[in-house]
C-alpha cells in the first residue's frame, strides 16, 4: 500500500514529462491524484504494512496528515485542469507592471506538481529522521519550479528567497539530525538508530542536553519551512507570486508536513521527559507568529499576501495548541485539518478573482459578488471560516484551544490570543467585504459568467468539508484525532 | 592519526578565513572546491584501520561532487557574467575577517561547554565544524552576489558534514546518499535560478531583488 502511495505519483510525474499532448497530461495528473486519494481512504480501514524494517510506516499522525495532503491535492488537481487550459499560450503580459513573460512548460509544471505529492507522501510515511530530512528538502526543490511558473522577475525573486532561506533552514535541521544521533548514542542503549519507534522506546536513556539542542535545531530548521515567525520571511513572497493552485498546496499541505516533522521530534522529547521544555518553546514561537501576522494583516494592500500572513497566523495557532497541551492538543490537530481546507479554498477563490480582475491590490477589486456570484459567496464564506466564525470548523478548533487555556489557568495567554484574533478579524473583514460588495470597477472586462466548473467546484467542495467539520465530526475522524492527540501528549 | 585530523581541522579554519577575505569569485569557487575535496577524504582517514568498500565509494562520491561537479556548475554560471568580483559587499573584507575571529572564539567557548558522550579523533572537530557552519551563514548574509550566497550554503553544508562524519555513528548508506543527492539537486536548481536572474536583470546582485515587501 505504501509502495502504491509513493509510486503512483512518481510514475505519473515521469509519464507527464514523456507525454507530448497537454490534455493527456492533465488527465494523468487527475488520475494520479484520484488513485492517491482512493488508496489513502483505504488506509483508514485497513492498516498498511510497514516496509523496510519499519522505516516506512503509516502510523496515526502520518495517516492524518497524509489525508490532508491527499484531499487537498485532489481538489487542486481538478482546479489545475481548468487553470492550465486557460494559461496555455505563448507570451503573456504581466498584470502589474506590463512586462511580457512566458510560463514554465506545462510538462515540467505537472511533473513537479506530482513530484511534490510524492515527496510530501514520503514525509508522512517515513519513520527515520534522516529519511524525513531527505524528503523535506526534496519538497523544497520540487516546489521551487512551481513558484517560478510565471517567468517574470517578481516570481524569480520569490523563488530565490524561498530556495535559499528554506535550504539554509533545512540544513540546520540536518545538524539537528546529527545531534539526535549523538543524543541516542549512549552506551546503555543497544539500538542506536534514529528510527522514531526506537527513540521513543529508549526515551529515558537519551542524552538530555544534546536532545534539547536537537529539538531547538529542528524547531528553527523545520520552523522555517512551516512559516513560524520570525523565520517566515520567504512565505508571503512565495505565496503571493506563485499560481494560486500552488499557493493553496504550499499553504495547506506543505506547511503541515513541516509541522508533522516538528511533532515527530516532539514525540521523542516527550518520551525523554522534555515535554515542558518543548511546549514553552512552541508557545513562544506561536505567540510571536500570531502577533507578527496580525501586524502585517492590518493594512495589507495585497489580498494574496494577506492570505499568506493568515497562514503564518494559523501555523502559530497550531504551535500554541501543542504548547498548551492537554485538550488543546486535540484542538491543534482539528485546527490543522480545518485550516488546510479553508485556506486552500480561499487561495483557489483568490485565483478566480485574480483571473478576472487582473490585480492583486485589494482596493482595486470590488463587486466580486455581482461579477462572479459563486466565487463571491466562496470568498465571503471563506472569510467567515478563516476568522473562526461559527458554524465553521475553525471556530470549533480555536474554541477548544482557548477553553483548554482557561482550564489551565493561563488567562493572560487566552486574553492575548483572543485580542490578536479580533484584530485579525477586523483587518480581514475590511479587505474581504470591500472586495465582495460594491459596484464592479469600470475598467474590468467581464465575460457573461466567469465561474466555470473547474474553478468553482474544488473550492466549494473544500468549503463544504470545513462546514461539515464545524457541525458534525464523524466518529472515525474524531477517533483518529483523539488518538493522535494522545500520542502528542494531550488527552 | 591525531595529527592528521588536527591538520585538516586547521586547514578548514584557514580556508574559511580565506573565503571571508576574498573578493574574486573564481578564486572563491576554487577554495570551496579544495575544502570539499579535503573533506571528502575525512571518512577514509577516520576509519584508516578498517576501510570498507562502501566508504571508498562514499568518499569518491563526495570528492567528485564537492570538488568537481559543484565548482564546474558554478563556474559555468559565472562565465556568462560581466563581473567576476564581489563589489561592495554589505560587510567589508577586513571587517569580515575580524568578525570571523570573534565567531571562532565564540565557537571555541561554545564547544567547551558541550560535553560529548562519544570519543572523538580530535578535540578541534566540534569548534571547527561550528565555525565552518557560522562562516557559511555569515557569507550568505553579508554578500550580495548570488554565487557567493550559494558558496556560503556549500560552506555551511561542509561544516555540518564535518560534524556528521567525525562524530556520528555510521548512518545507513541510502540516507547518506539521499542527503548528497538533495544537496546536489539544491545546488543545481540554485544554478538554474541564478542563470534566470542573470538573464532577467543582467546581474546577480541579490540586493536588487527587493520588489516584494511587507
Amino acid at each position: 500500500m505504501i509502495y502504491a502511495l509513493l509510486l503512483i505519483p512518481a510514475i505519473a510525474a515521469v509519464l507527464s514529462l514523456a507525454v507530448r499532448h497537454d490534455l493527456i497530461r492533465r488527465i494523468i495528473l487527475i488520475t494520479a491524484s484520484v488513485c492517491h486519494t482512493a488508496i489513502t481512504i483505504t488506509a483508514w480501514h485497513k492498516e498498511a504494512k510497514p516496509l523496510f524494517n519499519g522505516w516506512l510506516l503509516l502510523d496515526k499522525p502520518g495517516l492524518l496528515f497524509l489525508t490532508i495532503v491527499s484531499v487537498l491535492f485532489l481538489a487542486c488537481s481538478f482546479y489545475a485542469f481548468g487553470y492550465l487550459a486557460s494559461e496555455s499560450g505563448k507570451r503573456k503580459q504581466d498584470f502589474e507592471e506590463g512586462v511580457f513573460f512566458t510560463n514554465t512548460p506545462e510538462a515540467i509544471f505537472c511533473a513537479c506538481l506530482l513530484a511534490f505529492l510524492t515527496t510530501m507522501t514520503l514525509v508522512t510515511v517515513s519513520q527515520h529522521f534522516g529519511l524525513m530530512w531527505v524528503a523535506m528538502e526534496a519538497t523544497t526543490l520540487a516546489t521551487a519550479t512551481l513558484i517560478y511558473f510565471h517567468r517574470h522577475h517578481r516570481s524569480l525573486e520569490a523563488t530565490w528567497k524561498y530556495l535559499l532561506i528554506c535550504s539554509v533552514g533545512i540544513a540546520l535541521a540536518l545538524l539537528g539530525n546529527f545531534f539526535l544521533v549523538i543524543a541516542a548514542s549512549v552506551p546503555e542503549s543497544n539500538d542506536k538508530s534514529i528510527l522514531l519507534g526506537t527513540l521513543i522506546q529508549q526515551g529515558h536513556l537519551l542524552n538530555v542536553p544534546w536532545l534539547k539542542a536537537a529539538f531547538l535545531l529542528f524547531l528553527v530548521g523545520y520552523g522555517t519551512k512551516m512559516g513560524l515567525a520570525p523565520l517566515h520571511t520567504w512565505l508571503p513572497d512565495a505565496h503571493s507570486e506563485s499560481p494560486s493552485v500552488v499557493s493553496a498546496l504550499l499553504s495547506g499541505a506543505l506547511l503541515n508536513c513541516a509541522f508533522l516533522v516538528i511533532l515527530r521530534s516532539y514525540q521523542v522529547c516527550l518520551a525523554a521527559g522534555l515535554g515542558q521544555f518543548c511546549q514553552e518553546l512552541l508557545l513562544l514561537f506561536g505567540l510571536i507568529s500570531i502577533g507578527w501576522a496580525a501586524v502585517f494583516i492590518l493594512g495589507q494592500s495585497d489580498y494574496k499576501r494577506m492570505l499568506a500572513y493568515s497562514s503564518v497566523e494559523h501555523m502559530g495557532i497550531l504551535a500554541i495548541g501543542i504548547g498548551i497541551g492537554a485538550g488543546a492538543t486535540y484542538g491543534a490537530m482539528l485546527h490543522a485539518v480545518n485550516h488546510s481546507l479553508t485556506k486552500a479554498m480561499l487561495f483557489l477563490a483568490a485565483g478566480n478573482i485574480l483571473a478576472v480582475y487582473k490585480t492583486k491590490t485589494t482596493k482595486d477589486v470590488s463587486g466580486v459578488l455581482a461579477v462572479m456570484p459563486i466565487t463571491g459567496i466562496l470568498w465571503i464564506g471563506g472569510f467567515l471560516a478563516i476568522t473562526g466564525m461559527p458554524p465553521f470548523g475553525i471556530f470549533l478548533s480555536e474554541f477548544t484551544i482557548v477553553k483548554s487555556m482557561i482550564e489551565q489557568g493561563k488567562i493572560g495567554i487566552a486574553i492575548a490570543f483572543l485580542v490578536v484574533l479580533a484584530l485579525i478579524f477586523i483587518g480581514m473583514a475590511i479587505a474581504f467585504l470591500n472586495m465582495a460588495h460594491g459596484k464592479k470597477n469600470d475598467n474590468v472586462e467581464v465575460k457573461s459568467n466567469p465561474d466555470t466548473i473547474t474553478s468553482v467546484l474544488p473550492p466549494l467542495a473544500l468549503g463544504i468539508l470545513t462546514l461539515v467539520l464545524g457541525l458534525y465530526i464523524p466518529p472515525v475522524v474524531n477517533n483518529l484525532l483523539h488518538d493522535v492527540a494522545v500520542i502528542m501528549g494531550g488527552n | 592519526m591525531n595529527n592528521i585530523a588536527d591538520t585538516i581541522m586547521i586547514f578548514l579554519v584557514l580556508t574559511n578565513f580565506t573565503l571571508l577575505g576574498l573578493s574574486r569569485l573564481g578564486t572563491c569557487i576554487r577554495v570551496v572546491a579544495i575544502q570539499g575535496t579535503v573533506l571528502g577524504l575525512l571518512p577514509l582517514l577516520f576509519n584508516i584501520n578498517n576501510i570498507e568498500l562502501h566508504l571508498i565509494f562514499f568518499s569518491i562520491a563526495i570528492i567528485s561532487l564537492k570538488g568537481f561537479v559543484f565548482p564546474w556548475l558554478l563556474r559555468r554560471t559565472l562565465r556568462d557574467l560581466n563581473t567576476n568580483r564581489e563589489i561592495e559587499p554589505f560587510v567589508g573584507y577586513g571587517t569580515s575577517i575580524a568578525l570571523g575571529i570573534v565567531i571562532l572564539m565564540i565557537c571555541l567557548w561554545l564547544s567547551s561547554r558541550l560535553l560529548l558522550p562519544v570519543a572523538t579523533e580530535s578535540n578541534l572537530i566540534v569548534p571547527v565544524a561550528f565555525f565552518t557552519i557560522m562562516s557559511g551563514l555569515f557569507l550568505i548574509v553579508s554578500r550580495k552576489k548570488a554565487v557567493t550566497q550559494v558558496l556560503g550554503y556549500l560552506v555551511m553544508e561542509n561544516g555540518i558534514y564535518t560534524f556528521g562524519v567525525a562524530l556520528v555513528e555510521k548512518q545507513p548508506v541510502f540516507v547518506e546518499l539521499g542527503i548528497l543527492l538533495d544537496v546536489f539537486v539544491a545546488v543545481f536548481v540554485m544554478g538554474i535560478t541564478m542563470f534566470h536572474i542573470n538573464r532577467e536583470f543582467d546581474h546577480i546582485d541579490t540586493d536588487q531583488l527587493s520588489k516584494l515587501k511587507v
